[in-house]
Formats: structure tokens, sequence, C-alpha cells
């Protein structure tokens, strides 16, 4: 055993030694953990590459704090545990700076958990349950994008003020379907207080068979839907709800529907017409990310994604920090985090102190087919930016509770 | 509900019930015939819905590209079928029969990376089918073309089925091979080319079953393991090996599956393994099977016991380094170190059963996840000191195998295995959806030992007395009265009952004691890991010691540390190197089984003999 | 008057409209050896079977030293002291020699859940004993599935004899050995039974070991008792001989 490490650390080292063009110190290594295969495999590659390039740049402009840096991904494979092991293996073997990473909210709160545990800076990129940054927050633990909460209230602001009161939701059965309807329902219910809800769907998520579903739903005769599928299970959906007449009777809200990692799979066949949460990137005027949409798009031959900016900005965020705090000791990355401000292709977020939620945004929008690209875009999409939605430092107590 | 909806819902239930027949029917012949357990059935319906894919946007046909697509593409998988019989499955058919459930599973992890090289790891939307895109109105309500086509195909391969069963000579060798293979030995068959023949017809069927799939489903790199248990519950349903079972047990599941959906909506997770466990309760066979001629436990092949291989020096030497090294590795050595030990217990707990008491679980996951959460549970909930909530969780686990044991050693080879997986699939949808106390998906965070525990080496220490200690007792109870009356029992139940041994009771009593142990390993998990979520009870849980046992080899218990060691080992650093780690892990197991078709301890036991 | 081990009064079984047993009634006295023979299919191992809780009579009672005993599952049955021998020889085949007759031997003295205790130790001399008798000593430390067929049945004879049986039912000692060597078998068989004042019920095809061994004669065909008597008597009856035509009765 022991010797099977003696070469992989040999050949590791000599990797290293091939890889580093001259920095003259030491680089600064970040350990990055995510669902490269398994069920988060579709909606991983984008922001690997996206990563990549942020490393590239950053290289190119001579490093951080005068120290090139270098990312070793792990694969958690969509399970917690193994991304734990990777987490361990990293700051243990590969001494990385901090963690940063996963897509999956489970893997998320066990890397988290594990950070807060030994004390090591960790940076949430994608999960999006709430309890990464409330419920089990804690200082060692920020998160990029915005989370599930966001995005449903997001929607909520403009579903409660429409005409629309007998809803239905669909989404898959877990802790993500049951937020992400849970914090649209309770603000709806705020804005349109006669809303009543006539049916609630949980399938398997990734083992959605449609057509019961479609009936069942068609059955209870809604005038409009909450939608929380995503990936092959909301390719299924769509497919059985056209057929069947679903989409003319019904008008549908969809959280993260308007990504293009959700749309774009769908080409002509997207739906028209859905509220959505999403990230028209072909859309955004801001310079810089015109420029970002452009040298990704020269990098991987593909249009970016929301994970593709979600990787992008948490690197840019993770280097700030590291700049910041002027190295890589883990309190003073703590500490640099709480109202750490970074210029993103999309214009400012900050992290807050209270929570280490970042103030990212979303787009919502409506859903249109452009028959140029032959896919699903949004259009009329307004940047709902974080601090809009987000809760106060006093609630953020609350969640909290005693921890 | 009204007449309508009824109707509507039903024939929803019904077309997906004929992908699922035919996928199963595939499955149900190939077991029925080889007795292999074919894990890879999901990935040879995954692979023919990719090459679909690939096959419509390349033909120049216009709207019959998609038609020609789909045949093409299940006679590609048959082929892909017939490569893989011939090539890597013959070479193990004298293997006991579970060294080709290892290949199998080498073979999933193996097509899940070329699919993934092949076509990317983005979720892909596939053609429609030309001509059947669109709906038709039934009893006011629009329903979709295609299912109804699907409704009508499902039948009709069936009926080719039974024409090929009944009206050929063929099929009169395969009806009597299911019965009874060795007769048809006897009768002068070649045997051979007997076995590629329904191999590459099953593969065909799930190709089948996959293309079909195309305009209904998203193509993802994970259909293989979505669909592959769902096919192994229609087919034991349906009862091993009886086509007619699998294509009324695929309806079965299909409506069930439907109504369920406007009954029992918050069931959808554990709908069909209840109904697969109650119709395993009630008829041991599954509807439409019958008894083997000559009840054969699955692991019952096993030929000879690989005694005493391991020298006691050997042992001891390991164990003194396993005490004295540990403070003078890298702590995440010791980290892996540690789940090595972990994951030994687990496979030595499975290996009681398997390899002692000739039951293969399928659902061995369900001990690990009690463990694990009992031990959570009592020190979150209950506010247990940490050491008593290790010490207790291994109770909580015997006392979950103690109840689905009961029912579990009533059955006998793939149907025990297949009652183990129901109940442990039950146990996760519980964990999974019982939010207040489980956490749902979000599992049970901060289950650290304390400080003075905290550390990699002194928690590994903590990790090595449990786990040194439950397999040193696990040896003891091997060579005990219990365990040689087990292997009596696994050798020869009616022998075994007939000099007074009342077996189920002993197997039920060894389920209980692979359950201490099994959840003995959960714990040492859980803190280890300082959170519990539910994929510890899921299917890849229960595979993993299955896999390590075979691996190490089940005629030996040091297989079952040995398996552990050389796949958590692969398993850590193959996926340092490569994203590509199935593929080389897929590989280097597909190596392993060939060389040594018996385990590692297995072969070399044999050799030293010679 | 001698007592009656077993009782079997009325037992039916049938498969499908087949009437395998139909309405057999014996009594076994103490000591006595008994051959149950008839022709392929006439019933006997389904016979065994029921006596010994393998398969469940439709109808009819086995009375076993007073207590009935039908409906009850095989380890009660062998608990009781009734012990067979298969006709298809069932020995434990990765089990060796010794440990087969050992397994037997824990299971009577109601140690077979036993967990934490070596089982190397336990029962070794009185299983050794018992390989003595039927002479298997030497082989004690073989896998049972490598033994020659002869020396399996031996070992079958041991593992019956584990539980000091009152009752010894074989099915076909015999079959498919030497003949030089069945006839040593029975007679070791005899020897034992004598000795321990067993009651012994065997089927057989070879009729010679069949003459020469048993006190009585019982005969079964399609399902039903034909003849039982003195071996003489037996050998004399016209149906008997009917059915048995061309064997050399």
């Amino acid at each position: 055993m022991s010797r099977t490490w003696t070469v992989a650390t040999v050949a590791g080292g000599l990797l290293l030694a091939a890889a580093g063009p001259g920095a003259a110190q030491a680089p600064i290594k970040i350990g990055e953990i995510n669902s490269f295969s398994g069920i988060g495999a579709p909606f991983t590659g984008p922001y690997r590459q996206a990563v990549e390039m942020a490393v590239e740049e950053v290289n190119a402009r001579g490093g951080v704090l005068g120290r090139k840096v270098e990312v070793i991904f792990r694969d958690d494979k969509g399970q917690p545990a193994e991304a734990v092991k990777h987490a361990q293996e990293l700051v243990e073997a590969e001494k990385v700076a901090l963690i940063s990473g996963t897509f999956l909210s489970n893997v998320g709160l066990a890397v988290s958990d594990w950070a807060r545990q030994n004390k090591v800076m960790f940076v949430a990129s994608e999960p999006l349950t709430e309890a990464v940054t409330w419920a089990k927050g804690h200082e060692h633990v920020v998160r990029v994008r915005p989370n599930t909460y966001e995005q449903g209230r997001m929607l909520a602001e403009k579903a409660g003020r429409m005409k629309y009161t007998k809803w239905a939701t669909i989404g898959p059965n877990y802790e993500y379907g049951k937020r992400a309807w849970e914090t649209f329902r309770d603000r709806l219910k705020e804005l349109k207080p006669e809303a009543q809800i006539v049916g609630e769907h949980w399938p398997t998520l990734g083992k959605l068979e449609a057509g019961p579903f479609v009936t069942a739903i068609l059955n209870q005769n809604p005038d409009a839907l909450y939608v929380s599928l995503f990936g092959s299970d909301w390719i299924a959906f769509v497919r059985e709800a056209k057929k069947r007449g679903l989409f003319d009777k019904t008008f549908v809200v969809g959280i993260l529907l308007g990504e293009p990692e959700y749309i774009d799979p769908l080409a002509l066949e997207a739906p028209e017409g859905m509220l959505v949460t999403g990230y028209p990137w072909y859309d955004i005027q801001a310079p810089a990310h015109k420029d970002f949409v452009a040298r990704f798009t020269k990098k991987t031959d593909k249009n970016p994604v929301l994970g593709a900016l979600v990787g992008y900005v948490t690197y840019l965020s993770i280097f700030e920090a590291l700049r910041k705090a002027g190295g890589t000791d883990t309190a003073k990355l703590v500490a640099t985090f709480k109202n750490l401000k970074v210029e993103t292709p999309t214009g400012p977020i900050t992290f807050r102190a209270i929570d280490g939620q970042s103030t990212m945004g979303a787009w919502v929008g409506t859903t249109r087919l452009d028959p140029k690209r032959g896919v699903g875009i949004m259009v009329n999409h307004e940047y709902v930016p974080g601090e809009k939605v987000l809760p106060s430092d006093d609630e953020v107590k609350k969640m909290r509770g005693g921890s | 509900m009204s007449p309508s909806l009824l109707l509507i819902q039903g024939l929803s239930g019904l077309a997906h019930a004929m992908v699922l027949f035919l996928i199963a029917s595939g499955l149900s012949l190939i077991f029925g015939v080889t007795r292999i357990v074919n894990f890879a059935h999901g990935s040879f319906y995954m692979l023919a819905a990719y090459l679909t894919y690939s096959f419509a946007a390349a033909l120049p046909l216009g709207p019959a590209s998609f038609y020609v697509a789909v045949v093409a593409a299940a006679l590609a998988t048959g082929l892909v079928g017939l490569v893989i019989e011939v090539g890597l499955l013959r070479r193990v058919y004298r293997a006991p029969e579970l060294y080709q459930l290892l290949l199998t599973f080498a073979l999933v992890l193996v097509i899940a990376d070329v699919v993934r090289l092949g076509w990317g790891t983005e979720n892909k939307t596939g053609p429609t089918a030309p001509g059947l895109a669109g709906s038709v109105r039934i009893a006011g309500q629009l329903f979709a073309t295609y299912d109804l086509a699907l409704i009508v195909l499902g039948p009709v391969v069936a009926l080719v089925l039974w024409w090929l069963f009944y009206r050929t000579r063929w099929g009169v060798l395969i009806r009597a091979a299911t019965q009874d293979r060795e007769m048809v030995a006897v009768l002068g068959v070649d045997q051979a080319r007997l076995f590629t023949s329904v191999f590459v017809l099953g593969s065909c069927l799930a190709g089948l079953g996959g293309a079909l799939q195309v305009p209904r489903q998203a193509l993802t790199n994970v259909m293989d393991t979505t669909i592959i248990t769902e096919a192994f519950v229609v087919v034991v349903v349906g009862g091993m090996g009886s086509v007619p079972g699998a294509f009324l047990a695929a309806i079965l599941i299909g409506v069930i599956d439907a109504f369920g959906v406007l009954l029992l909506p918050k069931a959808s997770l554990v709908m069909i393994f209840v109904v697969m466990a109650v119709v395993l309760i009630a008829r041991p066979w599954g509807l439409l099977g019958r008894p083997e001629a000559q009840a054969r436990s699955a692991g019952g092949s096993v030929t000879a016991e690989a005694r005493a291989i391991v020298p006691a020096p050997l042992v001891l030497a390991l164990v003194a380094a396993l005490v004295v090294v540990p403070p003078f590795l890298p702590r995440f050595h010791v980290l892996v170190l540690s789940e090595i030990l972990i994951f030994a217990l687990f496979a030595g707990s499975l290996h009681l059963l398997m390899g002692t008491g000739g039951m293969v679980s399928f659902g061995h996951a369900a001990t690990f996840g009690l463990g694990a959460y009992g031990a959570a549970l009592l020190l979150e909930r209950a506010r247990l000191p940490m050491l008593v909530a290790f010490a207790l969780a291994p109770v909580v686990a015997a006392a979950g195998a103690a109840l689905y044991g009961y029912f579990c050693v009533r059955l006998s080879s793939i149907y025990f295995a297949m009652l183990t997986l129901a109940f442990a699939q039950i146990a996760y949808a519980i964990v999974h959806q019982w939010y207040d106390v489980t956490g749902g998906d979000n599992g049970l965070l901060g289950v650290w030992p304390p400080r003075w525990l905290a550390s990699p080496v002194r928690y590994y220490y903590l990790a090595l007395v449990a786990c040194a200690g439950g397999l040193a007792l696990l040896a003891v109870i091997g060579r005990a009265p219990f365990g040689l009356t087990l292997r009596a029992a696994r050798d020869h139940a009616r022998r075994a009952e007939a000099v007074g041994i009342d077996v189920r009771r002993h197997q039920w009593a060894a389920f209980v004691v692979a359950g201490f142990f099994g959840g003995l390993a959960g714990a040492a998990f859980a803190f280890l890991k300082g959170s519990v979520f539910p994929n510890y009870l899921a299917v890849p849980m229960s595979v993993e010691p299955l896999v390590m046992v075979l691996l190490g080899g089940v005629q030996a218990f040091a297989g079952a540390a040995v398996g552990a060691a050389i796949y958590k080992v692969l398993d850590t650093v193959v996926t340092w190197y490569t994203d590509y780690w199935q593929l080389v892990i897929g590989l280097i197991l597909v190596t392993l089984v060939v060389a040594f078709p018996r385990g590692v301890l297995g072969v070399l036991a044999e050799r030293r003999r010679a | 008057m001698p007592e009656v081990v077993l009782a079997v009064d009325g037992v039916r079984k049938s498969f499908g409209g087949v009437h395998a047993v139909d309405g057999v009634s014996v009594a076994l006295e103490r000591g006595e050896i008994r051959a149950l023979i008839g022709p392929n299919g006439a019933g006997k191992s389904t016979f065994f079977d029921i006596l010994t809780g393998q398969l469940r009579a439709d109808a009819g009672a086995v009375v076993f030293r007073g207590e009935r005993i039908s409906g009850l599952p095989p380890h009660a049955i062998w608990r009781r002291g009734i012990s067979r021998t298969f006709q298809i020889t069932a020995t434990f085949g990765t089990l060796t020699v010794l440990e087969n007759v050992q397994v037997a031997r824990l299971s009577a003295t109601g140690r077979s859940l036993e967990l934490l205790r070596s089982a190397g130790h336990q029962e070794v001399g009185r299983s050794a004993e018992l390989l003595a008798q039927v002479g298997l000593l030497e082989q004690a430390d073989r896998l049972a599935g490598v033994l020659a067929y002869g020396d399996l049945k031996k070992l079958e004879l041991a593992i019956a004899l584990a539980n000091d049986p009152a009752l010894l039912l074989l099915d076909e000692p015999t079959a498919g050995m030497a003949p030089a060597e069945r006839g040593a078998l029975m007679a070791l068989t005899a020897a034992i039974a004598r000795e321990r004042d067993l009651t012994v019920l065997f089927t057989e095809h070879d009729m010679d070991v069949v003459f020469s061994t048993a006190d009585r004669v019982m005969v079964l065909h399609q399902g039903r008792v034909i003849a039982d008597g003195t071996p003489a008597a037996v050998r004399a009856d016209r149906q008997v001989q009917a059915v048995y035509l061309g064997d050399d009765l």
C-alpha cells in the first residue's frame, strides 16, 4: 500500500515539475471537489472549464500574490462520503489552501460540516440548499450561487402579482424540490392570500415516468404549475406535457429552467411563455460579461451556461480573498470573506458578513423560442440582485439558532 | 376518479410497462438459461439509447431514419452482447456463479465510461418518432400516440417470443435449460452456443427497450443504474426465467406506479419495492416462476473451503503493523486505512451471510445505514455520549436485520437477494423522506467524535479496535458450532434439516449477527465522515461489499478483508489520476476476474494446493 | 408384547392427481429391521419423506413412540429420534468427514447456535467413534465432497447415527456400490442396529441384501402396500412376483 503511495507521490511530483512554468515560489493549491460523474455530471463539465479558464487567466497575469495558482480536481461521484475523503486528502496530502466546489446539496453540506470540524475554508460554489449558509452555516463556509430560497422568492414576487390562483407543483422528491416549492408558496400566499394549492407531486429524482404525473396534474386542473424538476426529469416531463396539452392550459413557473444547462438540451421543444429564473448570457450587455462569453466560447467552442459563470465567479472570489488575506492562512481567509467585495463579469457581488452568502443574483424572465439558434431563450428578463431577496441579519441569526 | 381518468392513467401505466417488459424479458431469459445475474443489462439499455440517438442523426433516410436507427441500435447491442459473452463471460462459466455477477458489475463500470467518452456527460434529447410524435384524443383527453404504439408493440414482441419458445426447437431447448441446465448438457446440446444465442437475444431486447425510450426520455449517463433495479424487480416479481411472468409483472408494476401517483403520491420512491416484497412473501418464486429443480442457494456452488490459507504468523504480523505503523504515516493515509478497516468489517459481515451461509444479499447496505443512522441519532437526538452511541448502534442494526431477515430467510437464491434489496430500499425511502428525524437527503451532520478522539490517528485506533475486533469475532463465529452449522446448511439444506438443524432459524440468526457487524461498520463510518446520508443505504453501498467479498474470494473469510483493501485502494488511487476511474477500475476488475476466477485468495489457495 | 416404535395410519400423498402414497398403514416394532421394497416410482422415497417431515401427507397419521409427529418439520422429527439417509447421498461437501458428524452431534446436543467457542474440539471423541464404527476414521480429515461413493454412504450412516436415534430410515443405503461392499455395509448396519436395539426401515433394490438383512419385508406398489411379512412369505407372494416379473426373485 505504502509503496503505491510512494509511487503516486513521486509521479505527482514529476507532473508538477513538468507543469509548473518556473514559478519562483510554490503554487497556491486549491482543492476543487465536484460531481464529475454520477447524477451531477451533466452540469459540472462547463463549470470545470470555466474554473480552468479563470486559473489560466490569473496565472497568465502572474498569479496571485506572485504565486501561481493550481487547482486539484476531485470527483465526488455524487456521494457525500467520497467528497469528505477527498477533502481530507486534499488538505492533508496536497496541502491545499482551501476547498471549493460541490454541486449537490448534500455533498455541499457534508464538506461544509467537515470544514467546520477541521477549520478549513470551504467556498461552496453551486449547492443550492439554504442550509449551507443558514441552518447549518458557520464561519468557515461561504456560498456563491443564489440559493433556493432566493430564487423561489424572486419568482414569487412576480407570480404573486399575476392572476393565477389555483396552483400545483411538481418537483424532485428531495430537499431541493421541497424547499424550492415551500419558499415560493409561502411568499405567493403572502402576496395573494386567495391562492390555493390543488396538488403536489414528488417523483423520484432522475426516474420520472412522466405520463402518470401529467394525467394527475391535468386532472387537478390548476391555472398554474410550479416546476422544480430539472435535467432529464424536466426533458421527459416537457415531452409528455406538450403532447397532452398541459402547457396550453396551464401557466408554468420554473425555478432554474431558464438556465442554459436545462433549456438548451430541449432545443426547439422548450416550452414558451414560462416564468423562469435563469441566465440569459446572450443578452447581458455589460462589456466584462461580453468579454467573458467571448473568451469562454473561444476556449471551449461552446456557449457558457450558468455553471460556467458560477465556476468563474467562484474562482475570482477565491483569488480576491487570497489577495486581500495576503496569504493562505485560514483564519485570515475567514475574516477576509466577511463583506468581501468581488468584481464579476456581471457586476460586483459581496459575501455577506452575517452568513457568507454572496449577493450574486439571478435573472427572472419569460421563455421564448429563438429559431435562429434553435433553442429556448429568456425575454423580458430582469436581473434581481441577491440583496433584494435575502433575509435580514436578524432573520439569519434566528435560522442559525443557538449554534 | 372519473372513468376517463382511470382509462388514461391505465394507458400511461401500460406504456411504461411495455418498455419495462422489453428490458425485463431479456434479463429474465438470460438468468433463466445461463444463471447470470446480469448487472450490465441496464448498460446495454443505455448504450442502445445513445446509439439510436447517433444513428438517427447520421442516417440520411428522412423520417425513416429513426425507425431504422431503433432496429440498428437493438442489433448493435446484440452484437455487443455477443462479443461480451464469447469474449468474457464464457471464460468464467465454470467459476462459481457469483463471479459472473462480478464480471457484469465490472462491465457496468466500463460501459458507463465508454458512453461518457463517446457522448459526453450532458443530458441529450433524442429525436421523436416521425408520424407518432403527436397525440390522439381518448375519452376526451389527449394521449401520446407514441405511447399507444408502445402498448401495441409490447404484446407483439411478447407473441414473437412466445412463438420462438413454443414453436421452434431452439425454444424447446431454452425452456428445458430454464428448468434444468444439467439436463440440457446431458442431451448433447451445444451448451455454449445455446448460452450465446440467449445472451444475444437478451441483449437485443435490452437494446430495443433502450432505443424505444429515446422519444420519451432524456439520454443521461445514469440511465443504466436507474433502469437496472426496476428491471430486476419486474423479473423477480414475474418469476426468474419466465417471459410471461415478466409481461405480467411489468404490467403490474407499470400500472401500480401510475395509480400510485394519484393515490399515494408520497410513496412513489418505494412503491415498487413494497409490491415486490409483498409478492415475494406471498409467492417465493414470483408470480409465474417455478422452484428450481434442485433448490440451490446462489452461493451454493462454492466448491471447496479455502482453509487457513492465510497463515497465522502473517495475520499476527499484519495486526502488529496496523498497531505500530499508523502514528508514523501521513494523516491522510491513516484516514484511508480507517476506511479500509471499516469496509473490511462490512465485507466480513456480508461474508458470514454469503460465504458461510450461502445467502447472497443485495441489501446489506441496510445494516450499514442502520448502524450509521443509529449512531447519529443516538448521539444527536438521544444526546448519548459518543462511545455509548457507537456501542448501541450495532444493536439497532441487528434489530432491523432481525425484522426483515425473518421474511428473507424464507426465500432462496436470487429471490432471497431481491427481497433483501427490497427491504434495503424501503429503509432507504424511510430515511430519505422522514425529514423530521433523519434530516432527509440532507442527512445528519456534526456526527463527530469528541475532541479527545477526533484526531485521525486516535480515531483510527478506535476503528482498529472495533473493526479488527469485529473481524476477529466474525472469524471465531465462523469456526464456532454456529458457523459450522451454517456451512452445513449451505452445503445441503435438506441434509441439515435431517440432522435436526432448523435451517431458517440459523439463517435468521446469521442475519442478525451480520446485521450487528454491518451496523458496527456503519457506526464507525459515520464518525469517520462526521455525517450520515441516505445513500449509505442505497444500492451502490450494497454492491460494494459484494464486490469486495467476491474479489477477495468468497471461500475464505480473509477474502473479505483482502477484497476490501484491494477495492478501496484502487478506488482511492485511480480517482486521483483520471476522470475515467470507472473505465480503469472496470478493466482492472475484468482482468482480475478472468485471472482469478475464484477470487484472489481462492485462486492463490488452489495454486498452493496444486 | 413388543413395543411399537412407529405406527403409520392411512397415509396418503398425491402430486397433481398421481397417488404417490395411497393409504399406507404400517407398524414397526422395536429392534426390527424391515425392508421396504417396490419398483421405481412405487412411492418409497415419498413415504420416507413423509415420515421424516420433508413432505406433508395429504391424509393419515404418523405416530412415533406414542406421539403424533405428522406435520412437524424435519428438524423437529429428528430431535424426537428418527434419523435418515437419502437415496442420492446427502452430505456436507465442503466440510471434512469429521465435521460432517460433528455438525450432527452439535445439533443433537443443542449447541448449534453457540457463537464464541471453536467447534474444532467439540464432540470430536464421539464423532470419531461413529466414524470408526463405519470404518471412515482414516478419512476423517478429508473433505466430504471428494469421497468415493461407497464412503459417502458410510458417512451418511455415521451422520444418521449421531443423535442415537430410535428409528433409522435408510433410503437405498447401498445403491451404486459394488456388490461385495453392499453386503458388508448392510451387515455392518444390521450389527449396529442390533447392538443399539435400533429399529430400521430401509429401501433397497438389491434383493440379496434385502433378504439377507431384513426381519420383515414390505412391498409397495403404486403407493399401496401389497405385501408385508417374513422374507419367505413375501418371496412366495404371487402378486409380488407379478410386480417384480423378470426380477431375480
